[in-house]
């Protein structure tokens, strides 16, 4: 039996479609609005990956925090990524990064950056994250 | 969902909260066609319940989305499940099991850009889904290995044959696994890691 072929593809190759947004009217369908109001109005993200390690400053949310601010900054009294904190708030991923955004600007969070692949990983962290898997 | 009553709103639990000192955490993404086994790999390798982190595909996406024209599809929830390892007091590994359609890609910022290498997870029933998620890896220069998710009643080919059918370079691992395992889970991963440690050595991707 053979199995069906495929052709490798090269870095650069094809071109990264973008695609069209169709015409809608105004307010047809859904209900996205509530996201804009849970993340505020100027849509500003800082530069959040999803394994961004977020951190509350103080366990004691101020008494202005919105009620999301204050369930966001009640999760994080121990280190947390961004991705667990949007599954934990069951809250879309860019919202919480508008979130965590606000936080940061209120000096009410500190994040933790991740590591990013640069053109290869340096290989003691390679070498560090093989010796915690062989622990498993 | 009403926040007020946040004091209902799970968090870790208490043996699953990460130590203060952690300060800095990888990611690697498994990905593959539906039902290949990706929510199973990442359950049998975290060590904690495995979680979802949702995106809402707006407009943009729509355009593409095979619902496109069906007026009620105006936003459509695409959910990507995650599971953690931890691997030092400092350092914390993510893995992330994403569909194979890059329109999903680009809805959680920096999945690929900044992960370590990805895991292409393969069903032989099913070969020619996975063919577009390993061009699109290659295209942005994403370190893969293949593991072929062993189901009891798919076909078998040798380990060469899979890889003249994936036009796959000598150099990059096909692993067999069994998902459901743990230990066969952890296997690939480290395939993967020793992958990228050559790629290290090395100093090249080609």
């Amino acid at each position: 039996m053979t199995p069906p072929q495929r052709q490798r593809r090269t870095p650069g190759q094809g071109t990264p479609a973008q695609p069209a947004a169709p015409a809608r009217k105004e307010g047809e369908g859904g209900n996205p609005e509530r996201l804009y109001v849970v993340a505020g109005p100027d849509g500003k993200r800082a530069d959040i990956d999803l394994v961004t390690l977020i951190v509350a400053r103080s366990p004691d949310p101020l008494p202005s925090a919105t009620p999301e601010q204050a369930a966001l900054l009640r999760l994080c009294v121990a280190p947390l990524s961004v991705a667990e904190l949007s599954a934990y708030l069951s809250l879309p991923f860019s919202v919480v990064t508008v979130l965590i955004t606000e936080l940061l600007t209120a000096e009410l969070v500190q994040a933790r950056s991740s590591i990013v692949r640069k053109a290869l990983p340096d290989r003691s962290l390679l070498e560090a994250v093989m010796h915690g898997l062989q622990r498993l | 969902m009403d926040f007020n009553g946040s004091d209902t709103i799970p968090g870790p639990r208490a043996e699953d909260q990460l130590p203060h000192t952690a300060q800095s955490a990888v990611k690697i993404v498994i990905v593959g066609g539906f039902g290949v086994g990706k929510t199973t790999m990442v359950g049998s390798v975290s060590e904690i319940r495995p979680l979802t982190t949702e995106e809402t595909m707006t407009q943009a996406g729509i355009g593409v989305d095979d619902n496109y024209g069906s007026a009620s599809k105006t936003a459509t929830t695409v959910a990507m499940d995650f599971g953690r390892i931890k691997i030092t007091d400092e350092l914390v590994l993510y893995l992330f099991g994403t569909p194979g359609q890059e329109r999903f890609w680009f809805l959680w910022n920096g999945l690929f850009e900044g992960a370590l290498g990805a895991v292409v997870l393969v069903d032989t029933r099913r070969l020619e889904v996975s063919f577009d998620v390993m061009g699109r890896l290659e295209e942005r220069g994403v370190p893969f290995v293949v593991a072929v998710n062993s189901f009891p009643d798919a076909p078998r080919y040798p380990i060469a044959d899979l890889r003249a059918a994936l036009d796959l370079s000598e150099m990059i691992p096909i692993v067999e696994c069994d998902v459901r395992r743990r230990a066969s889970s952890r296997d690939v991963l480290m395939t993967l890691m020793r992958f990228l440690h050559s790629l290290a050595m090395t100093g090249s991707l080609t």
